[in-house]
C-alpha cells in the first residue's frame, strides 16, 4: 500500500513552525540576555553579574522567600479543603450534589485580574469584609495594610480562586474509586475519617500529586494576584518573583536582569517538579 | 453469636434504642456535612453577589455601614462611567475577537499536530513531542522579554497578531487532543485508506467527526486562557484601543480617584459571560480545563 509519506510533516510543520519562533526563540535569547547588560542602548556581554547582583539584591530575596512562603502555606491548605469538599460531595445520598459542585467551580471560571481587583475592593480598610467583622462586634482586621496580614490576604484569595478546581479533579478521581474498599473498612469498623486518611488519600496520590505540581508551577509564576490585590506590597511584604520580573523589565526596562530572575524560576520548577515526583512517586 | 444477637436475646428492646441512636447520629453527620457545604457554597458565590451589588450602586455604597445588600438603580450610571473611562464597546469588543479567533486557529494548530503525534510514525517525532512535553514547564515571563523585544522590532505591539500569534502553538491543547485521538480506532483509518482515500480526507470527514466532544472541550480551554490572560496583553498593548478585559480592568485600579461602580461595572462584564457559558456547557468545560486529569 501506498503511504503518503509527507503528510505528517505537513500537519505538524504550522505548530512546530510556530514553536520555534514564539517559544524556542525567546527561551533562548532570554537566556543569553540574562548574560548581558544594556548600556546606553546597546547590549553587553557581562558574563554572571546579573546572578551575582541577586544575592545582594533584598527585594529579590524577599521576593523568592514570598513566593515560597505562600507556595508552602497555600498549595497544602487548598489540596486538603479540596479533598475533604470533594469526599464530602462523593456521598452517595447527598443532595444538591449538582449545586455544590457548581458553586464551588464558579471561581475558577472567574478571570484572575477581576477576582484579584474583586478581592482588593472587599478588603479594603473600610470594605465589606471588615463591615462583617464590626457587626459581630469584632475589630477591623489590616487585610492589605499590614505586611502579614496581606500575604494571609493573599494565600485566602487564591484559596478562594483555586480550591474548586482543584476539587473537581479529585472528585472525578474519587468516582473512579470502587466502593468494595470502603465498604470492607466500614465493616472492620473504620471510622469516616479512618477511610478519608487510609483509604482515600492513598488511592488519590497520583492525582495529588498532578495537582500539587500544577499549583507549584502556577505559584512560583505568582503575578496576576500580587500585581491587582496588593500591588506586591506593603513594602515589598508580598513582592513575588513574577511581579518583580515584570517590574525590572518593563518598569525599569533592565531586560537582562528580569531574565536572569526569570531563569532562577525556570530553574525553580524543574527542580521541584522533578523533587515531588521522586518524593511522592518513590514509596 | 454476633453482638447484636446477644443483645437482642437479653434485652429484646435494646436493638430498637441502638439503631435510634445510630439514626440521631447519622442525623447530626448529616448536618454536619450540610452546613459546611453550605459554608463554602456561600464563601464561593458570596463575592459574585457583591459583585453585582457594587455593579448596580453608586460606588460609596460599597463601604457603607451597615452594608447595602440589594442591588440599586445606578447600573446605567456605572456603565457610562466605564464606558467613558475605557470604551467598553471597544474593549468587548478585542476581547471577543482576539479570544474567537485565536481559538479557532489554534484549535486548527492543534489538532493536526495532535492527529500525526498519536496516530504516525516519522522522524522527529519523539523530539517534538518531549519538546512541547518540556515546554508547558517553562514560565511566561521567561519568554516574555523576547517576545517584547521581537514584536517591537516588527512594530507589532499594539496589533492583534502580538496578542494571538505567540501562544498559538498551545502544547498542553495538543496534548489534549493527542489523548482523545489515540482512542480513535486505527482500523477505520486504514479500511477508508484500502478504499483508496486521502489522508486529508480521512482526517476530516472520518476522524474529525467523531471528535466533537474532544474539540469542544479543548476550544473552551483555549477560549478561557485567551479571555483571562493578563501578562502579556499587558506587556504588548499600550494603546487603550487594543485593550482586552484583564488589562482594561487592572488599569481602572490605576488611576488616583478610583470610581468603584465603574470598575466593578467592568469585572461584572469581565465575567458574567463566562459564568453564562459555564451554566450553558457544564460539562464540556469541566473536561476542557481539566484536560487529561480526567482520563
Amino acid at each position: 500500500m501506498k503511504r503518503n509519506v509527507a503528510f505528517p510533516y505537513f500537519f505538524i510543520a504550522p505548530a512546530v513552525l510556530l514553536f520555534a519562533v514564539f517559544t524556542i526563540y525567546p527561551v533562548l535569547s532570554s537566556l543569553l540576555l540574562s548574560f548581558q547588560k544594556s548600556t546606553g542602548g546597546e547590549l553587553i556581554f557581562t558574563g554572571l553579574a546579573n546572578y551575582q547582583r541577586l544575592f545582594g539584591d533584598d527585594i529579590f530575596i524577599k521576593a523568592l522567600k514570598n513566593t515560597f512562603l505562600i507556595l508552602i502555606i497555600q498549595v497544602p491548605i487548598m489540596i486538603f479543603l479540596a479533598l475533604v469538599l470533594a469526599n464530602a460531595l462523593n456521598r452517595k445520598l447527598l443532595k444538591l450534589k449538582g449545586f455544590f459542585r457548581t458553586s464551588f467551580f464558579l471561581p475558577a471560571v472567574t478571570s484572575l485580574v477581576a477576582y484579584a481587583v474583586l478581592f482588593s475592593i472587599m478588603m479594603q480598610d473600610d470594605g465589606i469584609f471588615n463591615t462583617a467583622i464590626h457587626m459581630l462586634g469584632l475589630d477591623s482586621i489590616p487585610w492589605l495594610s499590614h505586611p502579614v496580614w496581606a500575604k494571609i490576604s493573599m494565600i485566602l484569595a487564591m484559596t478562594w480562586r483555586w480550591t474548586g478546581y482543584n476539587m473537581v479533579i479529585f472528585l472525578a478521581a474519587l468516582q473512579n474509586l470502587s466502593d468494595d474498599i470502603y465498604e470492607a473498612a466500614a465493616l472492620d469498623g473504620a471510622g469516616k475519617w479512618q477511610q478519608f486518611f487510609h483509604i482515600t488519600i492513598p488511592q488519590l496520590k497520583p492525582v495529588i500529586l498532578f495537582s500539587t505540581i500544577l499549583s507549584t508551577i502556577g505559584t512560583l509564576q505568582l503575578f496576576d494576584e500580587p500585581m491587582n490585590l496588593t500591588k506586591g506590597g506593603p513594602a515589598d511584604s508580598t513582592m513575588t518573583l513574577g511581579l518583580y520580573i515584570y517590574q525590572n523589565g518593563f518598569e525599569y526596562f533592565d531586560f537582562g536582569y528580569a531574565s536572569a530572575i526569570a531563569y532562577v524560576v525556570v530553574i525553580l520548577v524543574a527542580v521541584l517538579s522533578f523533587l515531588q515526583f521522586k518524593v511522592t512517586g518513590e514509596d | 453469636m454476633n453482638v447484636i444477637e446477644k443483645v437482642t436475646l437479653n434485652n429484646p428492646h435494646a436493638l430498637p434504642a441502638r439503631v435510634k441512636s445510630q439514626k440521631k447520629k447519622g442525623f447530626f453527620r448529616q448536618s454536619g456535612v450540610y452546613l459546611f457545604l453550605g459554608l463554602f457554597a456561600f464563601i464561593s458565590i458570596f463575592p459574585f453577589y457583591w459583585m453585582i451589588i457594587g455593579a448596580t450602586n453608586h460606588s460609596g455604597k460599597m463601604f457603607s455601614s451597615p452594608p447595602t445588600l440589594l442591588p440599586g438603580k445606578e447600573f446605567m450610571v456605572n456603565l457610562a462611567h466605564l464606558n467613558e473611562a475605557v470604551r467598553i464597546g471597544r474593549v468587548l469588543f478585542n476581547s471577543v475577537f482576539v479570544s474567537v479567533l485565536f481559538v479557532i486557529l489554534a484549535l486548527a494548530i492543534s489538532t493536526a499536530a495532535a492527529y500525526v503525534l498519536a496516530k504516525f510514525e516519522f522522524k522527529g517525532k519523539k523530539t517534538i513531542f518531549t519538546a512541547f512535553l518540556l515546554s508547558m514547564m517553562i514560565p511566561g515571563q521567561a519568554t516574555m522579554i523576547p517576545l517584547f523585544k521581537m514584536m517591537s522590532d516588527f512594530h507589532l505591539l499594539n496589533t492583534y497578531f502580538a496578542l494571538i500569534a505567540p501562544s498559538l502553538c498551545f502544547p498542553f491543547a495538543i496534548f489534549l487532543m493527542r489523548q482523545n485521538l489515540m482512542a480513535f480506532p486505527t482500523e477505520l483509518m486504514e479500511s477508508a485508506r484500502l478504499d483508496g482515500a486521502s489522508e486529508l480526507r480521512i482526517f476530516l470527514s472520518i476522524v474529525l467527526p467523531s471528535m466533537k466532544p474532544a474539540l469542544a472541550a479543548t476550544a473552551i480551554f483555549l477560549f478561557m486562557s485567551q479571555w483571562n490572560n493578563f501578562m502579556w496583553p499587558l506587556v504588548a498593548t499600550t494603546s487603550s484601543e487594543m485593550y482586552t478585559f484583564p488589562v482594561a480592568i487592572a488599569s481602572l485600579m490605576g488611576v488616583t480617584s478610583i470610581d468603584y461602580g465603574q470598575v466593578m461595572m467592568g469585572v461584572t462584564i469581565a465575567t458574567i459571560p463566562m459564568i453564562i457559558f459555564f451554566l450553558a456547557l457544564q460539562r464540556h468545560f469541566i473536561s476542557g480545563m481539566l484536560g487529561s486529569a480526567l482520563k
